[in-house]
């Protein structure tokens, strides 16, 4: 017997449902490729928030702003292929802000640290208090485990089946 | 509610039965016994019958997820509570029709005794060639009289990545080389690496895996592997085949992104254990599993599923006295 692995993508997916006596908005039940379809280029859409934490959805095209966070964090390529690229930021850049991505000030004034091409399966490390930027020639997608912070985007209402 | 708080108590266990072979148990106020097919297990007031494979795939995954988070119920009756540092074993707790009836029981113990207790019993009833952390269709049957122990580890797929799997002097993801082939069910799957150019003096921040390859490798189900951890953000991902062997209650939020192929959801009441509904997540859904629910999987085809948890430690207190809301959405973001 063989068998057939069933996997989204931006091009193709299947949502499931839910059905529940009970408040859908207590599930927030959503699914990234729709989220990402529906987003403009490196929006970071949270689809998951628990307390300060969450995972963001953004859909990556073309060359992302510099993005830092004073927490590691971590992105995981469900669709395509995207580029990571890494610097150390200068000691006037690096973050002040307590929790998930901002945007970086300028350039990385730091050194070059590395770069990752990623594709679907790829989980890639977005160190602490370093500079990354992603790019991708065509639409694809990441979701990334991090805090919730200033470049965090809430739609609830919009990304979730709510009746 | 009926129960009973031991402060120390180690499991003692008789003579191997003379027809069967396998040891009886007692623990605390609890007796465990096992025939061919069935667990019986008995407090003072009751009794409860559970059949064997599901017994023994619930126990050994609440010794190796160390309680986890909150409730594990073995089926609607019996079941544990992790209070992180002592274990409640429950029966009939949960269950109205045991509750009304006065013959539910708790105890509460040393989470190293239960620990300890549920290797004993474990051990001695998992025979060679039944592996109780494997898909159904991938091992032996429980069933029978005792024949031989089962060599190896009882429990294995636990190491928790400290920072990120596969990092210099992390965890590593499984591989050939550590004896983990790509399971059936992900045959059809193409597994790259990742292309990763690393300045001298950037091995420990510029690292990436596959993660997909790492899961298609389990040799387990239903049993997460920490691959990543943003503070106290736990990344927890795991093969999903079959039917989740317990019934989990959380006693605090946490999120399910399906990675591949679907799996079913029952999601009950926490405390009544009432249906709720039911969830159907394919890939690339995202859905909470809010704090006042028991929820249950089934995957018809091995599945991925990546797991978010809140790991702070006295969280499942707020959500006790309801300081904070028992789902993660709170209605002002809406």
């Amino acid at each position: 017997m063989s068998f057939k692995t069933k996997m989204g993508s931006l091009a193709s997916y299947d949502k499931g449902s839910i059905d529940l006596n009970d408040d859908l908005k207590h599930y927030a039940f959503s699914n990234i490729f729709e989220v990402a379809n529906d987003s403009k280029p490196y929006e970071r859409v949270m689809v998951a928030s628990n307390l300060e934490y969450c995972a963001e959805v953004v859909r990556a095209e073309g060359v992302s702003p510099w993005y830092t966070a004073p927490h590691d964090e971590f992105a995981i390529v469900m669709d395509g292929e995207i580029e990571f690229t890494f610097f150390q930021l200068g000691d006037d850049q690096k973050p002040s802000h307590s929790a998930g991505a901002a945007k970086v000030n300028g350039e990385p004034k730091g050194k070059r640290m590395g770069r990752v091409r990623a594709r679907r399966g790829h989980e890639v490390l977005l160190p602490k208090g370093a500079a990354y930027r992603l790019s991708a020639a065509k639409p694809s997608v990441c979701i990334i485990q991090t805090s919730a912070g200033p470049e965090s985007v809430e739609k609830w209402s919009k990304i979730c089946v709510i009746d | 509610m009926n129960m009973a708080q031991t402060q120390s108590v180690k499991v003692i266990a008789s003579a191997p039965d003379p027809v069967l072979g396998y040891c009886k148990f007692q623990f605390g106020s609890f007796t465990f016994e096992r025939d061919m097919y069935f667990v019986h297990v008995s407090w003072p007031k009751g009794v409860h019958t559970i059949e064997v494979d599901r017994f023994l795939r619930a126990m050994v995954r609440d010794i190796g997820w160390g309680f986890f988070y909150g409730w594990i119920f073995f089926d609607d009756v019996f079941g544990t509570q992790n209070h992180y540092g002592t274990v409640d074993i429950y029966a009939g707790t949960y269950s109205k029709g045991h509750r009304d009836t006065g013959v539910d029981f708790l105890e509460t113990f040393n989470t190293d005794d239960v620990r300890v207790a549920f290797e004993t019993i474990s051990k001695n009833w998992i025979n060679e060639g039944y592996d109780p952390l494997r898909a159904p269709m991938e091992t032996g049957s429980p069933l029978g009289p005792k024949t031989k122990d089962a060599a190896g580890p009882l429990i294995r797929g636990f190491e928790p990545a400290r920072r990120m799997m596969g990092l210099p002097g992390d965890v590593s993801p499984r591989s050939d080389a550590s004896g983990h082939p790509i399971n059936r069910a992900f045959a059809d799957m193409s597994f790259d690496k990742p292309d990763i150019e690393i300045e001298p003096g950037f091995e420990d921040q510029v690292h990436a895996f596959n993660l997909f390859d790492h899961i298609a490798r389990a040799d387990v189900t239903w049993n997460p592997s920490f691959t990543s951890i943003t503070r106290a953000c736990i990344c927890c991902v795991t093969s999903e085949e079959h039917m989740l062997p317990v019934i989990h209650g959380n006693d605090r939020n946490e999120w399910f992104i399906q990675l591949t192929d679907e799996i079913h959801w029952n999601i009950q009441d926490k405390n009544t254990g009432n249906p709720r509904g039911r969830i159907v997540m394919k890939s690339g859904d995202v859905c909470a599993m809010p704090a006042d629910i028991r929820h249950q999987g089934f995957s018809p085809k091995r599945s991925m599923l990546m797991v978010l948890e809140n790991g702070t430690p006295g969280l499942e207190e707020k959500y006790a006295k309801g300081e904070l809301e028992p789902f993660p959405i709170t209605a002002s973001r809406w």
